[in-house]
């Protein structure tokens, strides 16, 4: 794992390119995730963030750079070794990707029962302790995902996601569907596991209240490469056109009109 | 046990526990093990003092673990108290506290009454089916007549589109298949007949049986698998993804604008598949007369127009556009009752070809007794 002064980098993205068919969507993509973080991932629709997500989890090809992921490169990785990098990352995906003909009980012991030699009880404890962290109760055990609301699906995919208790997780847009209470206590909750378990996040996000509230770092994907990376003030104070759109457009500044009348060029 | 993540030291009626190495996922399994131990082997104590200083990592599993292990004590009511536990991990700890194992208690039938409602439903629900076919029916002739009264609403392409699904693509495999069949059912015929030199009379049975009942038969249980179950899968898919309400609260009516087309594509395409198959079943059985049975093509022919008339052929192809209708409409009803999963989907899918063969047949016993009662 590489030192970066203070901090280890547990994501290390260098020269990605990625395309489909003619188009370039990842032009040469330089970013580094250190540990214990919580990193947003900001760029307009489109621009090819979720597929930098994927591609670093590797269900996309890239076409030239490497990706190191706790120093293995993947590419070089053996099956062997790159499953031991898998358990240690979980991915919710944007719709939540639950298996729908498992219930929610077996979905979040999925990962448990493939990996882990645990007693049923003790399986069946952990899981319904794992939904209660993510905000639910026991009456979602037993069903099937096609019976889930849009949030509930979304708080059972990140429970399916935390299951192993993985060093990295994967949030492709997390809170796209969830009410604004709901949208904060996911954020509070991913505050406090990043706290307790050292949890690095890798966060795709539309969501300026995260952002501002639970992001340490933010980086931005723009005509196929990261145009900045930084905190929130860095952001802020950026000259950069998509920049002070994003930051400074209506929305943000109704979210955060605080932070918006601070700035006398907002 | 690989190795101890739990050292035990009694001293009296206290017990002291010192928890030492990476309480993570990976040992869960141990430990679980370790702690259970420990807690059958301690029964008597009265004081448990549990030192988390010396453990590595911890995390939701160990969190977990450890919540079991102070509960296993303090339920017997042993003062348990826990030392040592770093600040990062007190929060998780706390956090797992609040965790209520409260199960909604499971309902306790009795196993004859649970089958007798297995029973029930079944009984209810093949009801609900036939209800579903008539309304599905019923929905179709009034699409049908709104286009009737209005031509211009009708969806012509469409349905040209679906007639090349199920009627110009399905031609090479119903012909093969056909073929087979009539090469089949001449080649056993010629077997048995031989026996008692009665080899001429195979093609009768060869005409007969191909014309009246077999080809359509064939024909329409090859759509049901092939056609029908792909209008399910569609409309099913379609559902799933709420394309079907989204044409509604644009103002269309799904079963025009889906289903009439494709109904009327199966009505329009499988006679025209029945009259190709049973030609290829009939110059099947002819081939293969004149090949194995040594009865030349033009006695074969000769013989054909003495067994069978026009009405032979008649009976045939009179029902293939109902037959058609049945695949249509089960297909379009079971695509319609697809829910949210891909497991719904799929066995939506199955119930739709199921259900349209065994209508078929159903449908070809009560045409039967209906020709014989008019006497065709």
């Amino acid at each position: 794992m590489g030192l970066n002064g203070k901090h280890q980098t547990v994501i290390e993205a260098r020269g990605v390119k990625v395309g489909f068919g003619e188009k370039l969507v990842l032009d040469g993509v330089d970013l580094d995730v250190y540990r214990g973080e919580i990193l947003g991932f900001v760029g307009g629709s489109g621009a090819g963030k979720s597929v930098l997500m994927r591609t670093i989890i590797g269900l996309i090809p890239k076409r030239a750079g490497t990706i190191r992921v706790f120093g293995q490169d993947m590419d070089a990785a053996s099956d062997r070794e790159r499953q031991a990098v898998e358990r240690r990352w979980g991915v919710l995906f944007q719709q939540g990707a639950l298996f729908s003909s498992l219930t929610v009980r077996e979905n979040v012991q999925f990962p448990l029962r493939e990996y882990l030699k645990l007693s049923q009880a003790l399986m069946d404890e952990l899981a319904l302790a794992k939904l209660e962290m993510v905000g639910l109760d026991a009456s979602v055990l037993d069903k099937y995902p096609s019976e889930l609301s849009g949030g509930m699906t979304k708080r059972v995919a990140l429970a399916r996601a935390l299951a192993l208790d993985p060093d990295i997780v994967f949030l492709d847009e997390p809170t796209s569907g969830l009410d604004p209470i709901g949208a904060g206590e996911f954020d509070s909750l991913i505050a406090t596991l990043q706290r307790t378990l050292g949890l690095t996040v890798f966060m795709v996000t539309h969501d300026l209240d995260s952002l501002h509230t639970v992001c340490d770092r933010i980086a931005v994907l723009a005509d196929g490469r990261i145009i900045a990376a930084g905190d929130m003030d860095a952001m802020l104070a950026s000259e950069h056109p998509w920049l002070k759109a994003y930051f400074h457009g209506k929305r943000s500044r109704a979210s955060h009109p605080g932070l918006a009348a601070a700035l006398p060029s907002a | 046990m690989a190795h101890a993540l739990l050292i035990d030291k009694i001293d009296g009626d206290r017990l002291a526990l010192a928890a030492t190495g990476a309480w993570t996922s990976q040992n869960a399994g141990a430990l679980e093990r370790q702690i259970e131990t420990a807690a059958q082997q301690y029964d008597a104590v009265r004081q448990v003092a549990i030192d988390m200083g010396a453990v590595e990592r911890l995390d939701t599993f160990g969190a977990w673990l450890l919540k079991k292990l102070v509960s296993s004590f303090s339920s017997r009511g042993c003062e348990t108290e826990v030392r040592g536990l770093k600040q990062d991990y007190r929060a998780l700890f706390d956090e797992l506290q609040q965790v209520k194992l409260e199960e909604p208690a499971r309902r306790q039938g009795n196993p004859i009454v649970d089958g007798l409602v297995v029973v029930g439903k079944s009984v209810a629900s093949a009801g609900d089916g036939l209800v579903a076919i008539l309304n599905m029916l019923g929905a179709l002739a009034v699409a049908f007549a709104r286009v009737i009264a209005n031509p211009r609403r009708f969806r012509l392409t469409a349905m040209v589109h679906q007639l090349d699904n199920v009627g110009w693509r399905a031609v090479p495999i119903i012909l093969l298949i056909t073929f087979l069949i009539g090469s089949i059912i001449a080649q056993q015929g010629l077997f048995h007949f031989g026996k008692f030199g009665a080899d001429i009379y195979v093609v009768d049975m060869v005409g007969i049986l191909v014309l009246r009942e077999i080809g359509v038969l064939i024909v329409c249980i090859m759509v049901a698998g092939r056609s029908g179950s792909a209008y399910t899968a569609e409309l099913g898919s379609m559902k799933m993804r709420e394309e079907i309400d989204a044409l509604r609260t644009m103002g269309f009516d799904p079963i025009e604008v889906l289903c009439l087309p494709r109904v009327l594509a199966l009505i329009i395409g499988v006679p025209i598949l029945t009259f190709l198959g049973s030609m290829a079943a009939l110059y099947g059985g002819g081939l293969v007369c004149w090949l194995y049975g040594g009865i030349d093509p033009d006695v074969y022919l000769q013989r054909l127009k003495e067994a069978i008339d026009i009405r032979t052929f008649e009976v045939g192809m009179i029902k293939a556009p109902f037959m058609a209708l049945i695949v249509g409409v089960v297909a379009c009803v079971e695509g319609m009752k697809v829910k949210g999963s891909a497991e719904s989907l799929g066995r939506q899918t199955t119930a739709s070809v199921v259900e349209s063969i065994f209508l078929v047949i159903v449908l070809d016993g009560l045409f039967a007794i209906f020709f014989a009662s008019i006497g065709m």
